[in-house]
């Protein structure tokens, strides 16, 4: 059952909801997800950033603003708000407004999929996974827009740099997320997750899988341009790159993307190659709603989280590449590789007819089914 | 008039009037971009169709692959603001000849086609199946031709990219 019909039926008993028509409480439903979920999560993720940055660079991180400086997002969304959003005399100020607002639209556009639980997903396409890969794939033009109506040298050659990066990356990530769709057998995020329950996950499947889950993670991290990744803004070469020329909201609204993005990417790593909701031999298809809907958000956050937590780990413990040999990097390693997973985990589900790992030694070991 | 009909004119206009923008507009980056929106109005008359893959498809290949492209491509080219671009060369004969040929068949087309009104009644879930079978059945041929044209484009990619 798809969530808004879900919603439905819970808002059914109270009168007030009982005549809404069913688009309203679509909208409600986004509007939630934005506020009370992407909006919070990216601040959060803001400051347990700094923080383990800190913690890296032996220094101590935001602690002025609240016990151990919890307070500090909020403060900084409130500073962002509040400032004064400059357009530069020379820019282009219709393209400088719409920049901004096309990174946002695919930034949350995203979330449209992403199954937090069995049945807590807003839409439940049957081309989930292609619609993630299509609809991520805006952000490049926004990034771009951004660059060129900034009229700025620094903001184009950041733009352009973004644009050939993603342009680039996309093609092993797509194709890893291919490779996964195989072994699942669907398109469908909801049922690539079912394939994969219990402790049949997408990454123990074969070898291949193991190596696909490792260039999907590298590639997606290129993708939203994070450390060691990260030349689109590189500080030291393009001041901040794309988004050297805005301030205030517009400013907060890249980072909040940048962040939101990042819980996109480990999200679908999650669904595709860490099983998303399940956890290793525990059964919840005949728990009640009520005891499994939590269980599944909690399994479903932790292994995210973990995968957020790698990121930015990786953020600050590696330098930044070259331009030559990111791209270097991409189509000499990444590329062949990937067409290499896909071409061996297809060989590999015709020679054991679709069984995995586990299910093989469990075959052998005459338990499971 | 159903909600189906006020959705489809809604798209129809998200299409043709970037579209007309696009073909109009002196500033060619401004053009470029107007495609955006009009490639987003095809992608929902696909979505429309129930034609879920070849929405995805169209907003993944023209937005996220040509447009990027077309967009590189403006942004080389000099002159950009200001109507002097398109008033260089000036040749309205041909194409507008050319134009209303290809708007005559279309409209031909349009009009001759048996439009099939039971397209939204019985949906095929998931259309991605149905799609790949008819590819590696009935479509064989044109499908590996295509496929063969795609290589072609890459050969003759790398052999441009190494010619230094």
């Amino acid at each position: 059952m798809p969530l808004p019909e879900l919603l439905k039926e819970l808002f059914s008993t109270w009168p007030l909801f009982q005549h809404m028509p069913l688009w309203f409480l679509s909208l409600g439903c986004i509007l939630g997800l934005l506020f009370l979920f992407v909006f919070p999560f990216a601040g959060v993720a803001v400051y347990v950033e700094r923080k383990i940055a800190g913690d890296i660079q032996a220094r101590i991180g935001p602690n002025v603003v609240g016990p151990y400086g919890t307070l500090q997002w909020i403060a900084d969304a409130i500073k962002l708000l509040f400032k004064e959003d400059i357009i530069p005399k020379e820019a282009d100020k219709k393209l400088f407004i719409l920049a901004p607002a096309v990174i946002f639209m695919s930034g949350s556009a995203a979330f449209a999929v992403i199954p937090f639980a069995e049945h807590l997903v807003l839409t439940n396409l049957n081309i989930g996974v292609f619609y993630l890969i299509a609809i991520t794939s805006i952000v490049t033009m926004g990034i771009i827009v951004a660059g060129w109506a900034s009229n700025n040298k620094w903001s184009l050659l950041g733009g352009l740099r973004s644009a050939a990066q993603i342009i680039s990356f996309e093609i092993p990530v797509a194709l890893c997320l291919m490779t996964a769709c195989l072994v699942a057998g669907s398109l469908n995020l909801s049922e690539i997750i079912d394939a994969q329950a219990t402790f049949r996950w997408g990454i123990l499947h074969n070898p291949f899988m193991l190596i696909a889950a490792f260039i999907y993670y590298i590639g997606a991290l290129a993708e939203v341009n994070r450390t060691p990744f990260d030349i689109p803004e590189a500080e030291s070469e393009l001041v901040s790159g794309y988004n050297t020329e805005y301030s205030g909201m517009r400013f907060a609204i890249f980072f909040l993307v940048e962040y939101a993005e990042c819980f996109v990417i480990s999200a679908i790593a999650t669904t595709l190659f860490l099983g998303g909701w399940h956890f290793p031999f525990l059964d919840l298809s005949t728990a009640s709603l009520a005891l499994k809907m939590p269980l599944q958000i909690i399994f479903f956050m932790t292994k995210c989280i973990i995968l957020i937590l790698i990121m930015m780990w990786i953020r600050w413990t590696l330098p930044r590449y070259r331009v030559d040999q990111l791209m270097k990097l991409c189509w000499e390693v990444l590329v062949p590789f990937s067409f290499a997973c896909f071409l061996g985990t297809a060989a590999w589900m015709v020679i054991f007819g679709g069984k995995g790992i586990p299910e093989l030694i469990a075959g052998l070991l005459g338990f499971g089914s | 008039m159903k909600a189906y009909d006020v959705i489809f004119y809604l798209f129809a206009l998200l299409t043709v009037l970037p579209a007309i923008f696009s073909a109009f507009h002196p500033n060619i980056l401004y053009a470029a971009l107007s495609l955006f929106i009009s490639f987003f109005g095809v992608a929902g008359l696909y979505a429309l169709l129930a034609a879920d893959f070849v929405a995805a498809a169209q907003v993944l290949i023209y937005v996220g692959g040509i447009l990027i492209l077309l967009l590189f491509a403006v942004m080389l080219s000099k002159n950009i603001y200001g109507a002097t671009f398109q008033e260089e060369k000036k040749k309205k004969i041909w194409p507008s000849l050319l134009g209303m040929l290809f708007l005559g068949v279309i409209t031909k087309i349009a009009w001759t086609t048996h439009w099939s009104e039971a397209l939204v009644d019985n949906l095929v879930q998931p259309t991605t199946a149905r799609i790949g079978h008819q590819l590696l059945t009935d479509y064989l041929l044109p499908f590996e031709l295509s496929s063969l044209l795609l290589l072609s484009a890459f050969i003759g990619a790398i052999t441009l990219a190494r010619s230094k």
